[in-house]
């Protein structure tokens, strides 16, 4: 492994590893980044995009709880709740989670991962990120227009029939689906065509292994809701007849084509926020990671099996008896490799030396608010309980908790592991731990009430509601401002820490992957010669020593 | 645990490839690439070597997702042939099978061209690759106008999509039926005649085919104009399974189409539109192609852009040669 | 008796909801049907296993985080252990995993098969789910907006729906299925105790989807059928103004037209006999018992101009006295 202290014989040297010439100053002005083909400035602009969208997202989800504090009328009527909660749905999954971890975090961190000089394609790198910005605009030209209200499902024959604007949110679907599948294509031909010398697949990092993972899934399923969203539009525009069945169509064709998509767009989700965590936890606890392979290589399980699972949504929807079987049995076979990687992120840290930070809050946090989430996905699974709780708010918590307290939680620590790494600044580490506690408190203080709501009967997508389940909206509305709250305060330090003078070390967190040799922030072209590798990306703990002066860590 | 010494690790310049190590690599090949100074290797790949296997795995994962984009087509096309296989029957004696034939000929002589164009590219024969890209981009054209031809047919005929759809011919007044069936033809127009006759002259019921050899399900009571003593296989069965007549038909005893119909010529254009619609962007990718060929930039250190387009080339090529059985070629 | 589902347009509560019955434990609602008992079983023995999971997972790892916690980045201490794999654990912990959840995927599976197999004789009820109403024909034809069913009794649903997709959900019987437009799906269940419990729409269907409930009346011994016959003798005897004003409300015409002048989906009832309208064909005319009649079984041929073509047709659903009746309640509205 190349020693973490050649950082000082790069350009602009300073003992911390610090420079001053770095991507971010190395060429000024808006066109230097709207047409950039630096794989990390392409990342930057996705972050600063999705987070924007997640607030956007955030807002309405805020208007939707906040009609829910009382049944019936409370702040808007039920037209426009319809479509409050249709637009946070489809720009939460759409614009956010989905291009989240990979586009974002993916596009600044693994090409530095892999000791390369960009990724395979930059130009289609590029692309991806405008193909984003078209399908953002497309699908918030709806909001003006005539708000979609179908849900983000879009299910036939509602989304073919609505006078609401689908069709401009559908194409801004279809749009976006191109950018996904681009940034998957240019992922899977980097990492295979462009490791250093000595980094066979299995010494490479885990979040490599999830963004791999993740890009075959996005390169095959994603073609499909193309294809789905494009004959929903054509059969809106021309009554073609294959959804609705006034005119001959099918409207459970529908639904089987959407969820061979959606249900491994839920592992797009997910499988790359596994490998933020598969980072974070061995460096915050000074100790190799257990069960590498297993890691590894359960990502290709979950990925492969995901495929294979889409009809667990459609246990009610008049679906052979024979199909639901053989849908319920292997989607409990992902439950396997999933249990997998909790188990060994908890042998992890066994016997290790665990440091509180930030980072390894949102971790823990992770551990906590997923496994309640992948538990409750098997009760989905279990055919005669998802009876009872199909389109209940159990399903709604059930989600809410693997994607908001899964992938979101992740994402916000790797935002807060390689913030110093990518921006050059350190932020209020204080007011991290606080926002990461509120974020915390309030997922579980929003979501859970919601499973109860589900038991007991209460449907989802409901404006109105019993009066028997006020108390338990109340408390989720609580909930919510909580973790509005938290979200607020971490936008807050992290914009202040943009405007400090860049005072980051090259290694603040002690990690032994590729990314930590370069300067905070890496300079434009990462590195001049792609590192050798001996050994894995996890070894070497104990050769770093800290330095208190530069509050980073150095080679013995 | 080896220290990687800083020599290597300075101010080379950009492509320049690492010394080859001692231990295992990676898999792309370093090659000999020493010194070499290649015009068209991107900053960020060592050899040409890497940067074509990288853009020839990219290409073909392109290639796998169109087959995938493609695929719920020819999923919904499977589930509605089988759940109606009578409308597919009825549909396919409105396409012309000719033209349909050509347009296959046209487009396998444009991947002939197409793949030729990539030896011409790797041997740097630049005067052959302009020829061939022209031949190809000429038989994309001439696709294009076929399918103008073809279109522009069926919208004359009332064969639209979805609820536009209404036939302004007959099934069996159609050329290619009368061609095949011709006494289910005759038999058709015998039955419509009587049918108007019956209706002209008050009666309340239309006229049904007697009981007779035959497998055909209708009732019996005798027409009224003129007695058919017996009816035949061949004059009740082509129209029973187009539709026109029994049960799947909008009108079971007078001659009509299937219901749903139009189900069929909605997917015709769908995949057909989108076929054709990546034709037309083929033709603008081989037109870039073109002016860059004539400049000369492709030889054998560069020659990817020209396998790839043809690769891509192949698979529209492909595509169409399960369309045409698929929707021309019904039995 | 049966109760009145009043049209809720932006969020009134109606005269009467439905309430569910109280309930002996947190999770679920009152156990009322024999389907509910497979149901509720699997749920709380995997709410057991997941709060043993939860516990052993989470306890573990907090105690890890007290038990190792570092000291300070400068003390720069190591890990005591290095291990970093072992395939007993692995296998371990795949495996009886493994074993739960097979145990879990065969107990839901029979439940399932159960829950979808109605048994043979069980009294047949039609639903069919239109926005935003859900209607019950019983047999011999009578039509009513809310579930009557005997007890101890199997009864299968068949459902269907005339617009876009809905979904038949009653809580405390845990069963539910999707009302399908274009086919027939069914449920069945066997009420086990007497009661009043609430019916819900369970897939968005638009604007009143949450105000898409009823309710099922389970009787007692003897009770269906009498009040089966109460309905049928009240029909026949009713003055054709009351049928018609019972209809309304049954059949769902109150969903989109008011009587008391309000403008909804479709046009008001008061004042319309006798009233000259134009048409969105551009013709006009005067509403008469014809273009009454027309527009309850044919309602997209002559629509008031300034409405949408949104009304499903009743042809076949009503009889011709039901008709009569409507008619002569909507002349009475002047």
């Amino acid at each position: 492994m190349a020693s973490p202290s050649t950082t000082a014989d790069v350009v602009a040297p300073s003992p911390a590893g610090r420079a001053d010439e770095n991507y971010l100053t190395h060429e000024k002005g808006f066109l230097s980044w709207i047409l950039t083909l630096d794989h990390k400035r392409i990342g930057v602009m996705y972050l600063c995009s999705v987070l924007i969208a997640f607030a956007v997202g955030g807002l309405f989800a805020l208007m939707v709880r906040t009609e829910l504090w009382s049944p019936g009328h409370t702040i808007v009527d039920a037209d426009t709740y319809n479509q409050l909660f249709t637009l946070h749905g489809a720009i939460m999954v759409f614009l956010v989670i989905i291009p989240g971890i990979p586009a974002a975090l993916g596009n600044i961190i693994m090409p530095l991962q892999l000791g390369a000089k960009d990724v395979a394609f930059p130009r289609l790198n590029l692309a991806s990120y405008h193909l984003w910005l078209v399908g953002a605009a497309l699908m918030l030209s709806s909001l003006v227009i005539n708000a979609v209200d179908t849900g983000w499902t879009f299910y036939a024959p509602y989304s073919t029939s609505t006078a609401t604007a689908v069709t401009p949110a559908a194409f801004g679907a279809f749009i976006l689906g191109f950018s996904s599948i681009f940034t998957g294509l240019n992922f899977i031909v980097t990492i295979h065509k462009m490791r250093p010398p000595g980094m066979t697949f299995f010494r490479m990092p885990l979040y490599v292994w999830a963004l791999y993972a993740t890009a075959l899934i996005q390169v095959l399923a994603t073609p499909v809701i193309g294809i789905t969203l494009l004959m929903m539009i054509v059969e809106r525009a021309f009554g073609i007849g294959i959804f609705d069945p006034a005119l001959g169509g099918d409207p459970v064709l529908f639904q089987h084509f959407f969820w061979f998509y959606s249900h491994p767009a839920v592992y797009i989700m997910i499988v790359p926020a596994f490998g933020v965590i598969s980072e974070i936890i061995p460096v915050f606890s000074r100790k190799r990671m257990f069960g590498y392979k297993f890691i590894a290589i359960s990502s290709l399980a979950i990925a492969f099996l995901g495929f294979l699972v889409w009809g667990h949504h459609m246990f009610v929807s008049g679906q052979s008896v024979l199909a639901g079987t053989i849908f319920s049995a292997i989607t409990f076979l992902i439950a396997i490799p999933t249990a997998i990687k909790v188990f060994n992120w908890i042998a992890t840290m066994y016997k290790g030396v665990i440091h509180l930070e930030t980072p390894m809050l949102y971790a823990l946090a992770f551990l906590w608010v997923f496994t309640i989430g992948g538990l409750t996905g098997i009760f989905l699974a279990v055919m005669s309980v998802d009876v009872h709780l199909h389109d209940t708010y159990f399903v709604v918590a059930h989600f809410h908790y693997v994607m908001m307290g899964g992938a979101i939680t992740a994402l916000m620590g790797g935002i807060h592991y390689w913030w110093p790494k990518a921006f050059g600044r350190t932020y209020n580490e204080k007011l991290g731990q606080i926002a990461a506690t509120l974020v915390f408190i309030g997922l579980n203080v929003t979501f859970f009430p919601q499973f109860v709501l589900g038991t007991r009967g209460m449907p989802r997508r409901y404006y109105n509601y019993l009066p028997e389940f006020q108390g338990l909206h109340q408390l989720s509305t609580i909930g919510a401002f909580i973790l509005g709250t938290g979200f607020l305060l971490t936008a807050g330090y992290l914009i202040k820490s943009l405007k400090k003078k860049a005072d980051a070390p090259a290694n603040p967190w002690g990690g032994t992957t590729l990314e930590w040799l370069t300067t905070s922030p890496p300079p434009y072209y990462n590195f001049h010669t792609p590192p050798d590798v001996t050994k894995g990306p996890y070894d070497g703990y104990e050769e770093l020593t800290y330095d208190e002066k530069i509050r980073g860590y150095v080679a013995k | 645990m080896s220290e990687h010494t800083s020599e290597t690790r300075d101010d080379a310049p950009a492509g320049k490839s690492s010394p080859p190590p001692a231990h295992g690599h990676a898999e792309h090949d370093h090659g000999h690439g020493h010194g070499h100074h290649y015009p068209n290797l991107a900053h960020h790949f060592d050899t040409p070597q890497q940067q074509f296997d990288a853009g020839k795995l990219g290409i073909w994962l392109f290639l796998l997702t169109e087959v995938l984009f493609f695929s719920g087509l020819f999923c919904a096309y499977t589930i509605y042939r089988a759940m109606r296989p009578e409308v597919f029957v009825y549909a396919h004696y409105f396409l012309d099978t000719k033209l349909g034939a050509l347009n296959t000929c046209v487009l396998l002589i444009s991947s002939l061209t197409a793949a030729w164009a990539v030896r011409n590219a790797q041997l740097a024969e630049t005067r052959k690759l302009v020829v061939n890209i022209v031949i190809t981009i000429v038989c994309a054209c001439t696709f294009m106008v076929v399918k103008y031809v073809e279109y522009s047919h069926k919208f004359h005929d009332g064969l639209l999509p979805g609820a536009r759809f209404h036939p302004t011919e007959q099934v069996w007044e159609l050329e290619s039926f009368k061609h095949k069936h011709p006494e289910a033809s005759e038999y058709a127009e015998h039955l419509t005649e009587a049918a108007k006759a019956k209706a002209a002259a008050g009666a309340a019921k239309p006229a049904e085919p007697a009981a007779a050899a035959g497998e055909h399900k209708a009732g019996d009571a005798a027409p009224a104009h003129p007695p058919i003593e017996r009816v035949t296989k061949e004059q009740v069965e082509p129209l029973l399974k187009a539709g026109v007549l029994g049960e799947k038909a909008e009108n079971p005893t007078v001659p009509s189409k299937p219901r749903n119909a139009h189900v069929f010529f909605s997917i015709y254009f769908f995949m057909t539109g989108l076929h054709g619609f990546h034709v037309v962007a083929g033709i603008i990718v081989w037109v870039w192609l073109l002016l860059r060929a004539k400049k000369g930039v492709f030889d054998g250190n560069y020659f990817g852009p020209i396998d790839y387009a043809a690769l891509y080339w192949h698979l529209v090529d492909l595509i169409w040669i399960y369309l045409f059985p698929l929707l021309y070629l019904i039995h | 008796m049966s109760g009145t589902i009043l049209l809720l347009s932006t969020g009134e509560q109606p005269a009467d909801l439905p309430k569910f019955p109280e309930s002996p434990e947190f999770w679920m609602p009152l156990d009322a049907s024999v389907t509910s008992r497979n149901v509720d079983w699997i749920y709380h023995f995997m709410n057991w296993m997941s709060l043993i999971s939860c516990i052993a997972i989470l306890g573990a790892m907090i105690y890890f985080c007290v038990k190792y916690k570092a000291k300070s980045r400068a003390a720069n201490e190591k890990a005591q252990s290095s291990s970093d794999h072992s395939t007993t654990l692995e296998i371990g912990w795949s495996v009886a995993p493994l074993f739960v959840v097979i145990a879990l995927f065969v107990w839901g599976f029979k439940g399932f098969v159960d829950l979808r197999t109605p048994p043979k004789g069980a009294l047949e009820i039609r639903v069919t789910g239109q926005k935003w109403k859900w209607l019950f024909t019983y047999p011999g034809g009578m039509v009513d907006d809310v579930l009557h069913v005997p007890v101890d009794r199997p009864v299968r649903m068949v459902i269907n729906a005339v617009d876009v997709l809905h979904s038949f959900y009653i809580p405390n019987f845990r069963t539910k299925m999707d009302a399908v437009p274009g086919r027939y799906t069914d449920l069945w269940f066997q009420a086990t105790q007497a009661g009043d419990f609430p019916v819900l729409c369970a897939e968005y269907c638009g604007t009143s989807h949450s105000n898409m409930l009823t309710h099922v009346v389970v009787h007692p011994p003897g009770g269906y059928e009498a009040w089966l016959d109460e309905q049928k003798n009240k029909l026949l005897s009713m003055p054709p103004e009351e049928l018609g004003k019972l209809l309304y409300e049954k059949q769902g015409c109150s969903t989109c037209h008011s009587v008391d002048g309000t403008p909804k989906i479709g046009p008001t009832w008061k004042g319309l006999f006798a009233k000259s309208e134009g048409f969105t064909d551009g013709s006009s005319g005067t509403v008469d018992e014809n273009y009454l009649r027309q527009s309850i079984v044919d309602p997209t041929a002559k629509i008031v101009a300034g409405f949408a073509p949104a009304m499903p047709t009743y042809q076949g659903k009503l009889k011709d006295v039901e008709i009569d009746g409507i008619i002569a309640y909507i002349k009475s509205l002047k």
